[in-house]
């Protein structure tokens, strides 16, 4: 017997099962649409009845204050508001990226630490983890700046260690590294270093390959990566020297100050994140087969090489996709640090500027935008890192 | 956090119809209820006392608007902002009238679609320093540390100062002035700089205020006083003519324990301001009564004063520029006639 056809004719398109989904898209398309300008026309309607300044001129207009930690020059008499994004932006991204450095080392032992057949070293992780992780982020940030602030002394009767490092409830003072001509040498033998260190390991690894040797990589590598750059520090006369930080008046002059809300700020998010990133691990760990460990100690191989080459590889597939989420979750958590005033974007751009210049919708837009741009590029980083840690089919 | 709350206020904006723009006086009577905008906590200002009930110059002011148009001085609701949410709280509509210690510059005249109604306080910036750094003057801050608030004309005017007298100085800037006098107690900032009138209601919330000294410089402008929003002329000549009620009712020597006496007075003047003669009240859209309300149930001027800020206050601060202009001082209001 033949197929018919479907029996349409007659019925209308809208009984048509493939017409009537491609309608209900569009309608479903067009409302939002609608909605959406609605929105836009509305919004824009207000503000011009309301007589408020629109537009992104205002990033011109000098900004004139000033800002506890900035990494890029700036004056607070002539930069502008944009310099101002941009000092936040930095600051925000110092922090994040800081932060989870951190927040993964302390989450890998945390996680490791929790497997631990050693009963005080588990149970000391599980606390931890149970600990940090239930307590809210942001009573976390207060409780390390207030921590941080009560235990250090006031500038006049600082810390200090060898005359050159200092801590006090300013900040920790560090000496600053000036860079003479004939510095640029260094950096250059350094460079060299490393590109000799990528090339070593093919090598190695090649001839580890081929015959089976095996070659002290790691060693000959820190070695190489040391030497080198000191090598040429002292045959090109000692280049770089220090800027000390000196007690003149109320303050340390010179030198670098890492200023308390950063320290406050990176401990709580760190310590805060690093459960969440130990429990991945430890849940990444256990996903391994237990018979793929007993395998390979069947094969007589070290514990070492084990959680390298067997564990860990397999584990990683399922630890990194809840990590990319930690990590996002880090960057946006930063944005609390507007309550203990450590000057990143949320803090300096949607809270001073826009309470000097008044533009809300601009500047929010700006501030929503720049938090969607860093978390679409750590998601598409550490997707990418995921692509290449998948079981490839074969 | 706080972006939040911002980004709900720009929606608000994107959500409220047009036409709801004009005419706050309607809304406000509709309602039956003021929404004004007053600080977290400025001691003297605006602050909630221990039972919770807001007190302060700038709180009296919200009830006397809430007087004039509505009869009653109870019916206000406090909405507390912070520096920087206050503009967007006016603009967007949440808040009737912001009447939190905001000091009147161009920029915020202009370019942020609101309007100043007037100055119900002249202020000055000044510094808040410990008493065991030595310090007598200003001039001897080179390379301190300053806690302040963020989103104020302080920030700007302490780089203005400094940058005049060739010195250097680190700003640490918090979200409310609370955090500014902790962070000075915890030792983070050697000094806190913003309007006297606040250093002042600020260091009375210290462990020992003695231990704390007000510097005498004065190195900025800071008329404080009552902001709405622009394009309402019949709302903002009603928020003006309050301030001016208050003021002129201290001039005349009218106040609320004599306001009923008053109402005999043959003064024409006090005539004119009670509503007994003249129809000043239904210009403005409200009763005639509208600034009897506001004495019998507030006080003038000088009753809030002395109250909140000055003699019968913990703060108490001298009235200087708040004076009388007949007194030397710099509160003149414009005839009510």
């Amino acid at each position: 017997m033949k197929n018919k056809p479907l029996p349409t004719d007659g019925q209308g398109i809208l009984n048509n099962p493939k017409y009537r989904a491609i309608i209900f898209q569009v309608i479903a398309l067009a409302l939002v649409v609608f909605f959406a300008i609605y929105f836009a026309h509305n919004m824009f309607a207000n503000i011009e009845s309301r007589g408020i300044t629109t537009g992104f001129s205002f990033l011109d207009n000098t900004a004139g204050f000033g800002i506890s930690q900035t990494l890029i020059p700036y004056d607070d008499g002539t930069s502008t508001f944009l310099d101002v994004f941009i000092v936040g932006l930095l600051n925000t991204l110092l922090v994040s990226i800081l932060g989870i450095i951190f927040a993964s080392i302390i989450g890998l032992l945390i996680g490791v630490a929790r497997l631990s057949t050693n009963f005080l070293v588990s149970k000391l992780a599980l606390i931890y983890i149970e600990t940090f992780r239930n307590i809210p982020i942001l009573l976390q940030i207060l409780f390390w700046y207030n921590v941080v602030l009560a235990a250090l002394p006031g500038p006049r009767q600082s810390f200090a260690y060898l005359d050159s490092i200092f801590l006090n409830n300013r900040g920790l003072l560090l000496p600053e590294p000036i860079f003479e001509s004939g510095s640029m040498s260094i950096l250059i033998a350094f460079i060299l270093a490393v590109a000799g260190v990528i090339y070593l390991t093919r090598w190695a690894r090649k001839r580890h390959h081929d015959t089976g040797q095996e070659f002290p990589i790691f060693k000959v590598s820190i070695a190489l990566l040391i030497l080198a750059p000191t090598l040429v520090y002292f045959i090109a006369g000692q280049p770089v020297s220090a800027e000390y930080p000196v007690l003149k008046g109320f303050n340390f002059r010179g030198g670098l100050t890492i200023i308390p809300e950063l320290l406050a700020l990176l401990f709580a998010l760190s310590i805060y994140t690093a459960t969440y990133i130990a429990e991945a691990v430890r849940a990444g760990i256990e996903a391994v087969p237990k018979g793929q460990k007993e395998a390979a100690k069947a094969l007589g191989l070290s514990d070492y090489v084990i959680l390298t080459k067997v564990i860990l590889p397999q584990a990683l597939r399922v630890i990194i996709p809840p990590v990319i989420n930690q990590f996002l979750n880090l960057t946006k958590n930063s944005s609390l640090a507007t309550a203990i005033g450590y000057p990143e974007l949320v803090t300096l751009f949607s809270g001073t500027t826009l309470n000097q210049v008044g533009q809300a919708i601009e500047i929010i837009l700006m501030t929503m935008a720049v938090y969607l741009v860093i978390s679409i590029v750590i998601s598409i980083l550490l997707n990418w890192i995921n692509a290449k840690m998948e079981i490839k089919g074969r | 956090m706080k972006v939040t709350k911002l980004a709900l206020l720009v929606g608000l904006t994107a959500l409220v119809p047009t036409l709801s723009q004009a005419g706050t006086l309607e809304d406000v009577v509709k309602e039956g209820v003021l929404k004004c905008g007053v600080s977290t906590g400025i001691p003297g200002f605006s602050a909630a006392d221990s039972k919770g009930v807001w007190q302060g110059l700038d709180v009296d002011f919200c009830k006397s608007v809430a007087s004039a148009v509505l009869g009653d001085a109870s019916k206000v609701k406090y909405f507390p902002l912070t520096a920087k949410e206050r503009f967007t709280a006016l603009q967007s509509g949440e808040i009737d009238v912001l009447s939190r210690a905001t000091t009147w510059t161009a920029t915020r005249d202009t370019s942020l679609g609101l309007n100043f109604a007037g100055v119900n306080y002249y202020d000055g910036q000044g510094f808040l320093v410990s008493k065991k750094l030595g310090v007598t003057s200003a001039k001897e801050l080179d390379g301190a540390t300053f806690c302040i608030q963020a989103g104020t004309t302080t920030e700007l005017n302490l780089t203005d100062y400094f940058k005049s007298q060739g010195m250097e100085y680190k700003a640490v800037t918090y979200d409310t002035s609370g955090q500014t006098i902790d962070g000075f107690k915890s030792g983070r900032c050697d000094a806190v700089t913003s309007d006297r009138s606040q250093l002042a209601g600020l260091r009375i919330k210290l462990d020992d205020p003695k231990s704390a000294v007000l510097l005498p410089e004065t190195i900025s402008k800071e008329p404080l006083g009552p902001v709405v929003r622009q394009g309402d002329d019949a709302w903002f000549n009603i928020v003006r003519w309050t301030m001016f009620a208050t003021i002129e009712a201290e001039e005349l020597g009218v106040s609320s324990s004599n306001v009923d006496e008053m109402l005999k007075s043959p003064n024409p003047g006090i005539k004119r301001l009670l509503g007994v003669t003249g129809k000043t009240g239904e210009d403005l859209g409200l009763k005639n009564d509208w600034a009897y309300q506001i004495v019998k149930q507030v006080g003038n001027y000088e009753e809030s004063y002395d109250k909140h800020v000055g003699k019968d206050s913990p703060i108490e601060i001298e009235r200087s520029y708040n004076k009388l202009w007949n007194d030397g001082g710099l509160m003149y209001p414009m005839p009510v006639r």
